[in-house]
C-alpha cells in the first residue's frame, strides 16, 4: 500500500495527474469518476512498489532490530508533529496544537532528537493532522478521489494540499546538504513502507478488488480523521440507515434479522422479504434519508459527497445536541 | 504492525455463556483479556499455526459476532433483492473471508495495551458502540470500534470499525459492482473464488 509514500517525491506535479483524468468509466463509483486513469495508476504504483519499495522495506525490517526501527519511526514522528500542531491551531484546536508542540521539545530533549517517545507515555498524546485535513475542517469538500503518482491514493483536495502546502511543513526539506536529505526522505519512506507490511498484506487477502479495497478505505480514512475520529453518520442511505448511532438503527436493532424484513420505528419496512422487488424510493424510508440519497444523485461526478460541511458551531452543536443524529441533520442542510 | 490491529478486531469476544448479562463494553474487555491471555501464552498461535489459530477464532470470537447482519450491511441496498437461497450462501461465504482475515491477525500480537473508552450510552439502548483504543509508538493511537446490538443471545457485533474505517461496509462498493456486472450469482461467485485462492495460499504456506 502506498499511501505512506505520499511524501514521497513531493513535488510532483498534481496537475498532471488531475490532467490526466479523461478516461472515466461510467457507471463506477459515484465518489471515482477518474476510475479508469485511477485503475492504471494504482496498477503503476503496485508495479514499482513490488519491484523496489517492498523488497527494500522488508530486507530493512529483517536487517534492523526492532527497537532501532521504533526509534527511526519516532524520529520521523517527532519532526512531524510541528507541522500537526499548526494544523491543529489552523482548525481552531489550540490545545491540541500546544500539546503538539510540547511533545516535540520533551520528545526532542528528554527523548534524545525524538528517538524515543517519552511525550506519549507522559499523556501527551500523538496526533495526525495535515493540511488536507485542515481544509475539510474548514468544509471543502474532498473532491473526486485521485491516485497520485507513487505517492497513491488522496484526493483533488487532499493532493493539492498535500503537493503545494504540506511538504512546506516538512522540516526534511529544509537540511541543506542534499544527498543527506534524500538519504533521510529515502529511509523514511523505506520505515514506513515496513511499518505497513503487514496490514498490506492483509488488505490485499481481504478485498475482492484490491484498488477499490484501498479507495474506500482512504475515503472512509479522510473522513473519520477530519472529524478526528467521531465523524457523523455518513449521508449515504445504506450507511445511515445501519450506521451504529441513528435512531432508526436501534429500532432495526430490536427487530433482529432473519434481514430479508426489518421494520422502521414507524413500522415502514424499509428491506421486505427477499423475493419483493421494491423500487429504490421504497427502500429506504424516510424524508432525511431521501433527500440525501437525492442530493446524492445530483452531486454526481464533482464526487462531493464524503465531506460534509461542518457548520461553525459545530461544538455548540455537539454540546447542545448531545447526539450525532442531530449535528448530521444540521450539517447535511444544503 | 495494523495486523495487531485486525487481531484486536476479534480478540475481545472470548466469552461465551456469562456475557449475556454484561454491558457490551464489560463484555468486550473480559473477551478481549481472554483472548490475549491465551495468545500470550501459546507459542503455536505467536508462531502462525493455523489450525489453533482457527479453533480459537471459533471458539472464542465467532460466537459473539451476527454474520447475517454483517452480510446485509455490507450489502445495503442489494441484500433485498437476494433470494432466501442466495442470502444463506453469500453470509457464508462473506463469514469465511472475513474469518480469514481476522485469524490472520492473530498471531501477531505483541503485549500492545488496549484502551477502553467511556460507553456512551443509556440504560436502555439496544445498539451501541463500544469505542476501543491502542497505543503505538510514533504514531497516533488506532481505535477500534465495534457497532453491536442487543439480541435474545446477548449482545453480538455488526461492525468493526478500525481507525474509521468499517471491515464491513468497506465492501459495498466491491460488491455493488459485481452485482452490476454479473448479477448476484456473480458476486457469489467472485466471493467462493476468492476464499478458495486464500485456502489454497493457506495450505501452501502450511506444508
Amino acid at each position: 500500500m502506498t499511501i505512506i509514500l505520499r511524501r514521497f517525491l513531493g513535488s510532483l506535479s498534481v496537475a498532471a495527474a488531475v490532467g490526466l483524468g479523461g478516461c472515466a468509466t461510467l457507471g463506477g463509483s459515484p465518489n471515482d469518476p477518474l476510475e479508469g486513469y485511477n485503475r492504471a495508476m494504482f496498477g503503476f504504483n503496485e508495479g514499482v512498489d513490488k519491484a523496489i519499495i517492498k523488497p527494500l522495506a522488508s530486507g530493512y525490517k529483517t536487517v534492523m532490530p526492532e527497537f532501532a526501527r521504533t526509534g527511526v519511526t519516532n524520529f520521523f514522528a517527532n519532526l512531524g508533529d510541528l507541522w500537526i500542531g499548526i494544523n491543529n491551531i489552523l482548525q481552531g484546536k489550540v490545545g491540541a496544537g500546544a500539546s503538539d508542540f510540547g511533545r516535540f521539545a520533551i520528545n526532542s530533549t528528554i527523548g534524545v532528537l525524538g528517538l524515543f517517545d517519552i511525550a506519549s507515555n507522559a499523556g501527551f498524546e500523538k496526533h495526525n493532522e495535515d493540511f488536507g485535513q485542515t481544509l475539510g475542517r474548514w468544509g471543502a469538500a474532498s473532491g473526486a478521489y485521485v491516485v497520485l503518482p507513487i505517492l497513491g491514493p488522496s484526493s483533488v483536495r487532499d493532493g493539492l494540499s498535500l503537493l503545494a502546502v504540506d511538504w512546506h511543513g516538512d522540516p526534511l526539506w529544509y537540511v541543506g546538504n542534499i544527498p543527506t536529505r534524500n538519504e533521510l526522505i529515502g529511509l523514511r519512506v523505506v520505515d514506513n513502507r515496513a511499518n505497513l507490511l503487514d496490514v498490506s498484506r492483509m488488505a490485499e487477502e481481504a478485498a475482492l478488488d484490491h484498488y477499490a479495497y484501498v479507495r474506500d478505505a482512504y475515503l472512509q480514512r479522510r473522513r473519520s480523521l477530519i472529524y478526528d475520529g467521531d465523524p457523523p453518520p455518513e449521508p449515504e442511505p445504506g450507511k445511515t440507515s445501519e450506521s451504529g448511532d441513528s435512531k432508526e438503527t436501534a429500532a432495526r436493532a430490536r427487530t433482529e434479522l432473519p434481514p430479508a424484513q426489518i421494520i422502521t420505528e414507524r413500522g415502514e419496512r424499509i428491506i421486505t422479504a427477499a423475493d419483493e422487488e421494491l423500487t429504490p424510493a421504497q427502500e429506504f424510508s424516510g424524508a432525511s434519508v431521501r433527500s440525501a440519497a437525492a442530493g446524492r444523485e445530483a452531486v454526481g461526478v464533482i464526487g462531493a459527497i464524503y465531506e460534509p460541511r461542518i457548520p461553525s458551531n459545530y461544538d455548540a452543536l455537539l454540546a447542545v445536541s448531545g447526539n450525532r443524529t442531530a449535528l448530521a441533520q444540521t450539517s447535511l442542510r444544503p | 504492525m495494523m495486523k495487531l490491529f485486525f487481531a484486536l478486531c476479534f480478540s475481545f469476544f472470548a466469552n461465551t455463556v456469562s456475557a449475556q448479562d454484561l454491558a457490551p463494553d464489560v463484555q468486550v474487555k473480559k473477551i478481549t483479556d481472554e483472548v490475549i491471555e491465551i495468545i500470550k501464552q501459546d507459542k503455536d498461535i505467536q508462531a502462525g499455526n493455523r489450525k489453533k489459530i482457527d479453533q480459537l477464532v471459533d471458539v472464542k470470537v465467532l460466537p459473539h459476532f451476527n454474520f447475517s447482519r454483517m452480510t446485509a450491511l455490507a450489502m445495503g441496498r442489494n441484500w433485498p433483492k437476494a433470494n432466501a437461497e442466495q442470502q444463506k450462501v453469500l453470509t457464508a461465504e462473506f463469514r469465511t473471508l472475513l474469518v480469514h482475515t481476522y485469524s490472520g491477525a492473530l498471531s501477531t500480537y505483541k503485549n500492545e495495551v488496549i484502551e477502553f473508552r467511556p460507553l456512551r450510552a443509556a440504560a436502555g439502548d439496544t445498539d451501541v458502540m463500544v469505542r476501543t483504543q491502542i497505543k503505538r509508538p510514533g504514531t497516533e493511537p488506532i481505535s477500534i470500534d465495534y457497532s453491536m446490538e442487543k439480541m435474545p443471545a446477548g449482545w453480538k457485533v455488526y461492525d468493526v470499525v478500525v481507525g474509521g474505517v468499517s471491515l464491513v461496509t468497506n465492501y459495498r462498493e466491491t460488491f455493488n459492482a459485481e452485482i452490476r456486472d454479473g448479477g448476484m450469482d456473480g458476486l457469489i461467485k467472485s466471493l467462493a473464488g476468492k476464499n478458495r485462492s486464500l485456502e489454497l495460499q493457506a495450505s501452501s504456506k502450511s506444508k
